[in-house]
């Protein structure tokens, strides 16, 4: 079974990724439905007699790949718009990636019209 | 001696190639390079269309509803749809949320490829391929001939090693908890998987729904492992476990060799964000299944 850590830290983790959500649009992450869902379903599963409650788990574990997906997909986009999200790279910027730097030719090459 | 539609392309990419060198030749004098950033987009010749990938967001409000079908979301006062225009319904409201929360938080632009939920979601309502359920069981459970961690390689000893100590307990897992055998191989041909295998694995995925089923195919295709796919179905494996055991050999080349931030990590945090968004699509479609499930076993 997958060792998934407390319950407490994979929701704290979560609310953080809500509020990195909500931060742009500037609304305050406490009045999206995903929190009230989230808080809601954490506090029902709060307790149990048993020691290993595979619904407790279950939930859990399905926290736990939300919070992977939030977080994958923030990294995703930061990457994304960083290196790829511009289009095609110009040939000076591609030089630039592996440390390299066009020629330079005080008064143009000579063959232009 | 190539045939002739090849060649035909061949000879159009050619044109295509002498017209941008003839604009280059025409360009007015001065310094090339300085000017190039600023004048390639008004020249660069039109490609063929393809849909853009982001589009301006165009709503303010998100919000959940309960139809008939199921739970709808609405993008202000307008129902969202799918491609093929039908009404985007799903049945569970944890899923409704989480869709909900792919569409509000896309700040400026909408971002599709970021959006994986809805994607699932959509491929499930529409079904584009058009194939049933007995063609999706049959196209994960093929992947268990070619499974990653089936296959095993020869050198270097410390890959050997390496995916002995963390492959190994995996299938060995599966093979004692659907009671069959998987095995390894080092040989291109792969592991030779008994046919009783592959029946009682076809028989387990037919306990699936078709949201399920498909949310299983896309995961197998994106960590191309039957048996990984069947650890994170069962809560044995966390996301993260899978995926790092999917790319063990790139990890290792890793190691070896230096991260590549702008491909690694880039191809790592996109398989994590496929590979969670599916297992997730999985579990939240098949709450009943999975009810039934345990009771079977107690």
């Amino acid at each position: 079974m997958a060792v998934l850590g407390s319950p407490a830290r994979t929701l704290r983790g979560l609310l953080r990724e809500l509020r990195y959500l909500n931060a742009a649009t500037g609304r305050p992450y406490r009045d999206t439905p995903a929190y009230r869902y989230l808080m809601k379903a954490f506090r029902a599963h709060r307790v149990t007699s048993e020691k290993l409650c595979r619904a407790q788990h279950e939930l859990h574990f399905q926290a736990a790949a939300y919070l992977c997906l939030l977080r994958s997909v923030r990294a995703h986009l930061a990457l994304h718009q960083e290196f790829h999200g511009k289009g095609e790279r110009s040939v000076e910027e591609s030089a630039g990636l592996v440390g390299l730097q066009l020629p330079r030719q005080p008064g143009g090459k000579g063959w232009e019209p | 001696a190539r045939p002739p539609r090849s060649s035909g392309a061949m000879w159009r990419s050619c044109l295509r190639l002498r017209d941008r060198g003839r604009r280059l030749l025409t360009w007015p004098p001065g310094d090339p390079t300085a000017s190039a950033s600023l004048r390639l987009p008004l020249q660069s010749p039109a490609r063929a269309y393809a849909p853009p990938t982001e589009r301006k967001r165009f709503y303010q409000n998100v919000s959940i509803t309960q139809g008939e079908g199921g739970f709808e979301i609405n993008l202000d006062h307008r129902k969202l749809k799918t491609p093929q225009a039908k009404l985007f319904t799903v049945p569970s409201e944890a899923l409704a949320i989480a869709v909900a929360t792919e569409w509000d938080s896309q700040h400026d632009t909408i971002k599709f490829y970021t959006m994986h939920l809805t994607t699932l979601c959509n491929t499930s309502l529409d079904n584009p391929t058009q194939r049933s359920k007995d063609q999706v069981i049959q196209a994960a459970v093929k992947f268990l001939d070619t499974d990653t961690i089936c296959y095993r390689v020869e050198e270097p000893e410390t890959l050997v090693e390496l995916q002995k100590n963390e492959w190994d307990p995996i299938i060995e897992w599966a093979e004692k908890r659907y009671g069959v055998e998987i095995g390894s191989s080092t040989s291109i041909m792969g592991p030779s998987i008994p046919a009783k295998t592959r029946e009682v694995l076809v028989s387990h995925l037919a306990s699936y729904n078709m949201w399920a089923l498909q949310g299983i195919e896309f995961v197998v295709a994106q960590l191309k492992s039957m048996v990984l796919t069947l650890g994170l179905i069962d809560l044995h494996l966390t996301v993260e476990q899978a995926v790092l055991l999917s790319r063990l050999e790139e990890e290792y080349q890793i190691q070896k060799w230096g991260n590549i931030e702008w491909a690694h990590d880039y191809e790592l945090q996109e398989l994590r964000a496929r590979t969670a968004a599916g297992t997730l699509f999985v579990h939240l479609c098949s709450e009943n299944t999975t009810v039934k499930h345990k009771l079977l076993q107690e």
